[in-house]
């Protein structure tokens, strides 16, 4: 049998408002104790009503529209029943037979060919968070939970796509620039790890020859790029190895164990399913004038693939460093906040996909925290350019830069590693390592290259590395000629 | 003698989304309370609605909407003031396995 | 006359013109409520305490000559449906037993910048699912006018306490016709106002798409008195309607020369009870004495509303009731061994039968493989029960109907059998499906000297219309006005 991996994913973006989505609480609810911020609608609490957040409806188009969608002029909300602590009323508000908007595509490239592949986009709708269950130990073996409303009525969009993606790399790399598309639409943060960002997955195996499609599973609990494609890699064998020895696949919902790098089944642990949809009598269906489209679209801000166009065009740069650029919103501002004021793209790109990201990548922050701002980088890369430094000091001086968030010109006064300049200064160390070294002057006299490196290395000993090895070689050759 | 439109079996399923239990004296009752008022209603089928659209508002009116704007939220004191399950500023639940 | 037996236009131009003060008033009510309480059991819940305070602010206020709100010092009692915050709201159930809102509904916010002063938190049908208050967890209303009868319901306390002098005035709800059978049972008026006109913030849902909160008066004019204050639209409700609220008042004065009503054939069928037809009747030639043209029409979809109305209201309550699973608040069993048996245990310990009943037909109603069955189809059977009104509304100004088929009917008569309950609101149901307004006033006795209602009904957002009619009715009814409970002897007070 040949076979061909299908996976259609469903991603849940939490919306950047101030207020969350039919109250007028604040979604900044990281770092607050538990149940601060709630009302009695994101409570749930009898006769409450929702009322719905303006920029959560200006939000959604801008998704639906960045995400080709047609815009359904009518489109109302549905509540979904079903019973768990984190959902006060018992239902949730999310839209059913009217999303807000339907039948989009996402290009995406996948590098390093670059070949380009069309995902559709089933849907894209609003909907409300829920709160967070927090367990001793965990959800099996705890003798009770708690529950904080905080996050319930936080504004989400849920974003389904067609099951067109035919590999776990492939979902990763759309959500990557599913993610960069949202940051470029100033939406979402699309942080996976907090939580703004979620994604499950439907996946199945065809049998490429006759087109039969198998039975799929849901997998949930996958919290980064990474996870989700571990996970899916490791639901693609578990099913073919299943399929090999000829036992069907059970359509269930498996969540992916990050510790044991496996997909566990929830067979079980899930009631049968049946959300009973009806229409929300407690909101008025949304009328979406054509105009009101058109005002979003043309406001809409510079998305990821244009951007990466311009990069290439205006700095430059080469298709895979524009690419880079443009995969986090954040760091493609860094750049570009940068070469407004250093000249030379090629340097400033080698630091920033060089130094930088591997310094964040270690530390795990992310580029909007950086300690060192695009000022500061530039900062000292004109501290090489005008020979403060050379090039391999000032990569020491970055790492302590990004340790401390000073400026590079503060550390090179403060460890006194300013290059020395002073040419007379220079050729005494010169003259005094030629006195010292009758041997390697010698040598170098009979042609021996090799001699003249090691006289320059010990002028560097001498200076803690602060000469330009450029001129110390140059200024050896003129004294021992002379 | 009403038809059987509803089994014990369904009312059972249906007990279980409603999250209500009944003792099989009960589920009797209501499955023929239940058979009784269905049966009843069976009258709509006597109306032909297939080109009838749905009624699920009766006003129509422009949505309201909100300002993205921050109104405070409820005191803790005001929070926990309807029970007594509470630990470390959260709600206490049973466990849920 | 005595002071709780006073209109509340009454009440407000004597604090107004100085000639009594709200302590006073207060006082007598709270007085009166002592001595026939005992016997309606109109009321779950006193405020006594708070609303002596806020009478002596009044006072103060009347004394410092100081500008006075438009309902300063009215008594009001309020359906123990709405949400009042610091004052318990259990609708009924013991679900809700000690359940303090941390908010007050939007009507109450209103009435409390009017001055209006809640005396107390009226009884009625557990979350408003009953038509005669029997439903009630903490026991029965009783008919003032027969201590034997229901008072209607669901909201048989506010008709039961403005009735019986208990109150001036009350708010009560109504989904299908909570607040006009039982105006109708208590001989007083109550108007359902349109779907929208009357913010339902803080309102706890039955049934959200026909639910209305309005006012439950001695007269036509204080409902008008009411609705001026209550109505309007809320930034907290999206369904309440963006329209100016009309001077009801005002708009009482005119007469009704030329006034079309319409008469739907359909509402006096046969077997209805005779006595009320022949008082409907009665109240149809005064009518047509005062200068309306009177013409039978049809609505010929209002034999399917029943079901209809039942289908809808269950599948919404199933939902709304979903919240009453006792984490945040409310009734919690302490019977349990995980989430699972606590959520059934809590439900089933804290929902009385009738509401057991409703959330399973609606869940019912919702669930995979009968949505289009039940739900969806009176969802369309709703359409052509409106469209009947629509087109019944492009010729006549109102309709005129009984509010019931009946006079209040005994305690325990309907419930055995709940399909027999469910009929009693054949003639106020239509209106909540259509989202009209309507109003239900006396219009005369049966022989045993139970009240018997007159309902008009109206196009939507034209209360006016019905207020008028209504109080030109009220003023040239000739028929002697009465009052129950009035001379209570000590040794009947204690039966």
């Amino acid at each position: 049998m040949k076979e061909e991996v299908v996976i259609g994913l469903e991603v849940h973006i939490q919306f950047m408002t101030k207020a969350k989505i039919f109250c007028q609480c604040s979604t900044d609810y990281l770092g607050k104790g538990p149940n601060t911020n709630v009302c009695p609608i994101c409570l749930g609490l009898p006769g409450s009503l929702p009322v719905l957040n303006k920029k959560v409806l200006e939000y959604a188009l801008r998704t639906a529209l960045a995400l080709n969608c047609e815009i359904n002029q009518v489109s109302r909300f549905h509540r979904k029943n079903y019973f768990y602590p984190d959902l006060p009323k018992a239902y949730q508000i999310s839209q059913y037979d009217w999303p807000l908007g339907f039948r989009g595509h996402l290009e995406i490239s996948i590098p390093p060919s670059g070949v380009r592949r069309r995902i559709g986009i089933t849907r894209v709708h609003i909907e409300e968070d829920a709160g967070k269950l927090i367990h001793e130990g965990d959800i099996a073996s705890s003798t009770y939970s708690l529950v904080d409303y905080n996050r319930s009525g936080i504004p989400l969009a849920e974003i389904v796509t067609e099951p067109e993606l035919r590999s776990p790399e492939e979902a990763r790399i759309f959500l990557m620039q599913l993610r960069s598309i949202v940051q470029h639409l100033e939406v979402c943060d699309g942080n996976m790890e907090e939580g703004s960002l979620r994604c499950d997955a439907n996946i199945s195996i065809r049998d490429s020859q006759t087109g039969v499609l198998g039975t799929k599973t849901e997998i949930k609990n996958m919290n980064s790029f990474r996870a989700v494609k571990k996970a899916l890699e490791f639901e693609v064998e578990r099913q073919k190895k299943l399929l090999a020895k000829g036992i069907k696949i059970v359509q269930e919902t498996r969540h992916w164990d990050e510790s044991k790098n496996i997909t566990v089944s929830m067979r079980g642990k899930e009631e049968a399913q049946d959300y009973r949809y009806f229409p929300e009598p407690d909101l008025l269906p949304l009328k979406i004038s054509p105009e009101m489209i058109e005002k979003i679209r043309r406001t809409l801000p510079e998305l990821p693939e244009s951007r990466k166009e311009r990069f290439i065009k205006v700095y430059n740069l080469p298709e895979d460093d524009a690419e880079v650029l443009i995969s986090n919103k954040a760091l493609g501002d860094y750049f570009e906040k940068a070469s407004a004021f250093y000249a030379d793209k090629k340097i400033l790109i080698n630091w920033v996909r060089g130094e930088l990201l591997y310094n964040l990548k270690e530390k795990k922050i992310e580029v909007e925290q950086s300690p060192i701002s695009p000022e500061k980088l530039v900062g000292l890369l004109k501290l090489i350019d005008e020979g403060v430094i050379s090039g391999k000091i000032a990569k020491t001086v970055f790492e302590k830069m990004f340790e401390s968030g000073k400026e590079a010109r503060e550390i090179v006064q403060e460890d006194k590693i300013t290059q020395i300049t002073d040419q007379n200064e220079l050729i005494k160390i010169v003259d005094r390592v030629i006195e010292e070294n009758p041997q390697s002057v010698e040598d170098f006299n009979q042609g021996k290259e090799k001699a003249l490196h090691y006289l320059v290395g010990q002028v560097m000993r001498y200076t803690q590395g602060r000469a330009k090895p450029d001129f110390v070689s140059q200024a050896i050759k003129e004294r021992i000629k002379n | 003698m009403t038809k059987k439109i509803i089994t014990k079996k369904e009312v059972e399923y249906v007990a279980r989304l409603a999250k209500l239990e009944f003792n099989e004296e009960e589920k009797g009752e209501f499955t023929s309370q239940l058979n009784t008022i269905l049966d009843y209603f069976s009258k709509l089928n006597e109306l032909d609605t297939e080109k009838v659209e749905p009624t699920a508002y009766v006003v129509s009116q422009d949505n309201l909407l909100n300002e993205d704007e921050i109104k405070p939220s409820l005191s803790p004191e005001e929070v926990f003031s309807n029970t007594p399950y509470i630990q470390k500023g959260y709600f206490k639940v049973p466990k849920i396995m | 006359m005595t002071l709780h037996q006073l209109s509340a236009s009454e009440v407000v131009n004597l604090v107004k013109e100085k000639k009594v003060s709200v302590s006073e008033i207060i006082q007598d009510l709270y007085d009166r409520i002592a001595k026939v309480d005992p016997l309606v059991k109109a009321f779950l819940i006193l405020n006594q305490e708070e609303a002596l305070k806020q009478a002596k602010e009044i006072d103060t206020k009347v004394k410092k000559e100081e500008e006075l709100p438009p309902l300063a010092g009215l008594a009001i009692a309020v359906k123990d449906i709405i949400a009042t915050k610091g004052i318990e709201t259990t609708c009924g159930s013991r679900m809700l037993k000690g359940f303090y809102p941390p908010y007050n509904a939007t009507v109450i916010d209103k009435l409390k910048e009017a001055g209006a002063i809640i005396i107390g938190k009226t009884n009625l049908d557990e979350f408003a699912m009953g038509s005669s208050t029997e439903n009630s967890a903490f026991g029965p209303t009783y008919n003032p006018w027969d201590l034997e009868r229901v008072p209607g319901g669901s909201s048989g306390g506010s008709a039961a306490a403005v009735a019986a002098d208990e109150a001036f005035i009350a708010l009560g709800t109504d989904t299908g016709g909570s607040i006009r059978q039982p105006a109708s049972f208590c001989g007083v008026v109550g108007l359902k106002p349109t779907y929208g006109r009357v913010s339902r913030y803080g309102l706890i849902a039955y049934a959200s798409s026909l639910d209305q909160i309005g006012p439950i008066t001695k007269n036509v004019s204080d409902s008008a008195l009411l609705m001026r204050i209550i109505s309007g639209p809320d930034n907290r409700d999206s369904t309440s309607v963006d329209l100016p609220v009309p001077d009801y008042l005002k708009s009482c004065q005119e007469e009704i020369k030329n006034i079309k009503i319409g008469v739907p054939r359909e509402y006096f069928v046969e077997g209805m009870n005779f006595e009320v037809k022949d008082v409907v009747y009665q109240a149809l030639k005064l009518l047509e004495e005062l200068g309306a043209k009177i013409e039978e029409v049809s609505l010929p979809h209002t034999e399917y509303s029943l079901p209809t109305f039942y289908l809808i209201a269950t599948a919404e309550a199933s939902s709304n009731l979903a919240r009453y699973d006792g984490i945040q608040y409310g009734y919690r069993t302490e019977n349990y061994k995980d989430l699972s048996s606590m959520y059934q245990r809590t439900r089933s310990e804290g929902f009385g039968p009738e509401v057991k009943r409703r959330i399973m037909l609606g869940t019912y109603a919702l669930s995979s493989g009968y949505y289009d069955a039940y739900y969806l189809k009176a969802q369309k059977v709703r359409t052509l029960i409106k469209e009947d009104f629509t087109r019944v509304f492009s010729k006549y100004d109102i309709l005129v109907t009984p509010t019931s088929p009946t006079p209040a009917f005994k305690l325990k008569e309907k419930m055995a059998d709940p399909l027999t309950m469910y009929l009693s609101d054949i003639y106020t149901i239509p209106v909540n499906l259509a989202g009209l307004p309507a109003l239900s006033l006396n219009c005369g006795y049966s022989k045993g000297g139970l009240p018997i209602g007159l309902q008009l009904i109206g196009k939507p957002f034209e209360e006016e219309t019905i207020l008028r009619v209504a109080f030109n009715y009220e003023q040239n009814n000739k028929v002697e006005k009465r009052k129950p409970l009035q001379n209570l002897s000590p040794q009947k007070m204690v039966g």
